[in-house]
């Protein structure tokens, strides 16, 4: 495939995309566990635009369940998905390394103690609101992202980014020990862990929605914005510097930025894994290496995923829930399989 | 084969140990025999309990279980106990050593306490198996799914202690109670519905639990039960928001006050719950979580908590 029949396919995949986006909200908010006539719930939803007033026939419990349960959930599940996917990509690409992802550099396990060491601490006593818990979460993650980097020596200006991914491993596993510790000296909190751990979507409202939408924003604004840059950084530091950019710096630009979104993501989402590794390898493997379009196509495929993902946890053992976390392993990864075994080998 | 060996050995090395530490503390002499409580009057020893047999009254319990010594103080033989979990924080008098946990104690640290009598309800680290091989008799009390699970760990702790009489008043005296509390329970038309919750992501528990079977009992109807009809998730399903605002149930019962600070006002607040009917009515009732999640004697309070809150037709 040439680079220009590359290049005109691209629109194609962004409108495949947006359809995909399309039909996974459309979905995501007609079906749930408890079944209403989708007619009815589109009347709803447009009642809530200003100015527009339709009976949609509802109960008051009915409308509650479109509006501030389903429909909060199925947008905060595109962002964090959108989120993931993003900086999983951008990883990718900074990182010149196919298996960096999210969780790496120490992001997910930061943001895994900050809020274990949140509810152990309320669970002895500390007066504390629930609200509190994204915060604790958040700090743990920019803490944890922080310590990455003063090990794998921001300062020092090492040109292998195999250093920063090293420091991300070491990190991990040391607060993952200290996170173990505490769950072991405090057994009566440790279900509530877990339960944090394995995704909070299913508690989700519209203020979670607004938590996370500025950080999604800035996010895919500034990575969107350095496509371009990352494509030339694969290449390489020197040829990146003998174009006129500056590799260090673009790298750190880009990964402050796709870190700081995964915090907010996964401090209001919980720990969901594979989101972030396994759509920007589907995308890749479906339009072609180039992050120009890896980068929006993982936005738009990785919230569709997402959303179809807790989809599934939200009605496959209704009226019970799924943790979405099994959903996304489960599906994610025969997906993967089947993407790689029917794709050419040269498109890897 | 190397395994046996190397736990014959550990097993060997503790019990030296523990020997040592026992001899010790025996020429520090300070303590008077006298703490040692009397026997209660009909206790025989030699008594056997399923599989342990115990030559003489136990007077160096440790349990490892919250609702084990809950139960052991209930039936007098709290001057027994010797050492309790970091968990058991019911009575208050329990003596209490942190650095025991239920979640990884080793058979080990057990043993350092120099038991007669262990008292264990969940063993993921096969510390039993190390106590036995050290000749530590132990006595498990699993998560009770009915209150004949509870009646029978209650006598059988009644029979090794030298507490039979006093465990089988307390028996009664629950028998007597839930009997009344059902009877008081008021009549309604249609079951009277509720949620449990046992934290604020929405897991619940369905009728075939202990607190399910006992609410079942006086009469009312878990909404939980449609989420695990077959018991795949051990009765504890995580619910849907959905399900328990189109359930609209009569009764919402909090279990996770402590652990997750919630009460009726946090409730109120969830997006949609404000128009539900046990909010309105102010049908939330806080429960304790620490006797909500136990199968001790005062499961008794817990069911008439419930049972007065219940809303009259």
């Amino acid at each position: 495939m040439s680079t220009g029949a590359r290049s005109s396919a691209r629109p194609r995949w962004i409108a495949a995309g947006l359809l995909a986006v399309g039909a996974s909200l459309v979905l995501g908010v007609a079906v749930g566990p408890i079944s209403l006539p989708p007619l009815r719930v589109a009347a709803e939803l447009l009642d809530h635009i200003p100015f527009v007033d339709i009976d949609s026939g509802l109960t008051p419990t009915e409308a509650n369940i479109v509006w501030l349960v389903r429909l909060p959930r199925v947008v905060l599940a595109l962002l964090v998905g959108a989120m993931l996917a993003l900086a999983g990509g951008c990883y990718q690409g900074v990182f010149r390394n196919p298996l960096a992802d999210p969780m790496l550099l120490g992001v997910a396990s930061g943001a895994g103690l900050g809020a274990t060491l949140f509810i152990t601490a309320r669970a002895a006593g500390m007066p504390a609101a629930q609200g509190v818990l994204p915060i604790a979460a958040f700090a743990g993650a920019v803490g944890a992202l922080m310590l990455t980097y003063l090990i794998g020596g921001v300062k020092s200006g090492g040109r292998n980014p195999t250093r920063l991914i090293l420091a991300g491993v070491a990190v991990t596993s040391l607060l993952s020990a200290v996170q173990t510790y505490v769950q072991q000296r405090n057994a009566d909190a440790i279900r509530q862990v877990y339960s944090w751990l394995l995704g909070r979507l299913s508690v989700s409202g519209w203020e979670e929605v607004l938590t996370v939408l500025p950080y999604v924003a800035v996010t895919t604004a500034v990575v969107l914005v350095m496509r371009r840059e990352l494509d030339v950084l694969t290449v390489g530091d020197d040829e990146a510097a003998g174009l006129g950019l500056h590799p260090q710096r673009s790298r750190y630009i880009l990964l402050a930025a796709a870190s700081l979104g995964t915090a907010a993501a996964v401090s209001v989402a919980g720990l969901i894994g594979f989101v972030g590794i396994v759509v920007p390898h589907i995308v890749r493997l479906l339009a072609g290496p180039s992050y120009r379009s890896i980068l929006p196509l993982s936005v738009l495929f990785g919230g569709t995923f997402l959303v179809l993902a807790d989809l599934v946890a939200r009605t496959a053992v209704a009226p019970g829930e799924l943790p979405i976390g099994v959903v996304t392993a489960f599906a994610g990864a025969p997906f993967f399989i089947l993407v790689m075994r029917t794709t050419r080998q040269e498109a890897v | 084969m190397q395994r046996r060996h190397l736990l014959g050995r550990l097993a060997l090395t503790t019990a030296a140990l523990t020997a040592l530490a026992t001899g010790l503390a025996a020429c520090g002499g300070g303590e008077t025999p006298a703490e040692t409580p009397s026997s209660a009057p009909g206790a025989q020893y030699p008594v056997t309990v399923g599989d342990i047999t115990l030559d003489a009254q136990p007077t160096k319990i440790v349990s490892l279980s919250a609702t084990g010594t809950e139960m052991l103080y209930a039936i007098g033989a709290g001057a027994q106990v010797a050492a309790v979990d970091s968990t058991s924080n019911f009575p208050a008098e329990a003596p209490v050593k942190p650095e025991l946990t239920a979640m990884d104690a080793t058979a080990e640290s057990v043993a350092s306490f120099a038991p007669d009598l262990v008292v264990l309800f969940f063993d993921p680290g096969s510390v039993a198996e190390g106590l036995k091989a050290l000749d530590i008799p132990v006595y498990l009390t699993p998560a009770a799914t009915t209150i004949d699970d509870s009646y029978t760990q209650l006598s059988d702790l009644g029979k090794l202690t030298g507490h039979a009489d006093q465990a089988e008043t307390v028996v009664a005296q629950m028998k007597t109670d839930i009997t009344e509390i059902v009877a008081s329970a008021p009549k309604t038309v249609a079951p009277v519905t509720y949620y449990w919750e046992s934290d604020d992501t929405y897991y619940s528990l369905t009728s075939t639990t202990f607190v399910g079977s006992l609410l079942k009992q006086v009469g009312m109807e878990n909404i939980a039960d449609a989420a695990d009809p077959e018991g795949k998730s051990f009765g504890y399903p995580q619910l849907s928001v959905e399900h328990i605002l189109a359930s609209d149930p009569a009764m919402i019962l909090l279990a996770d006050t402590k652990c997750c600070g919630q009460n009726a006002e946090t409730v109120a607040k969830r997006p949609g719950w404000d128009d539900l009917a046990a909010v309105k009515n102010g049908k939330v009732v806080a429960l304790d979580d620490d006797i909500a999640s136990r199968w001790g004697p005062r499961v008794v309070d817990l069911l008439r908590t419930v049972v007065a809150a219940i809303p009259a037709s």
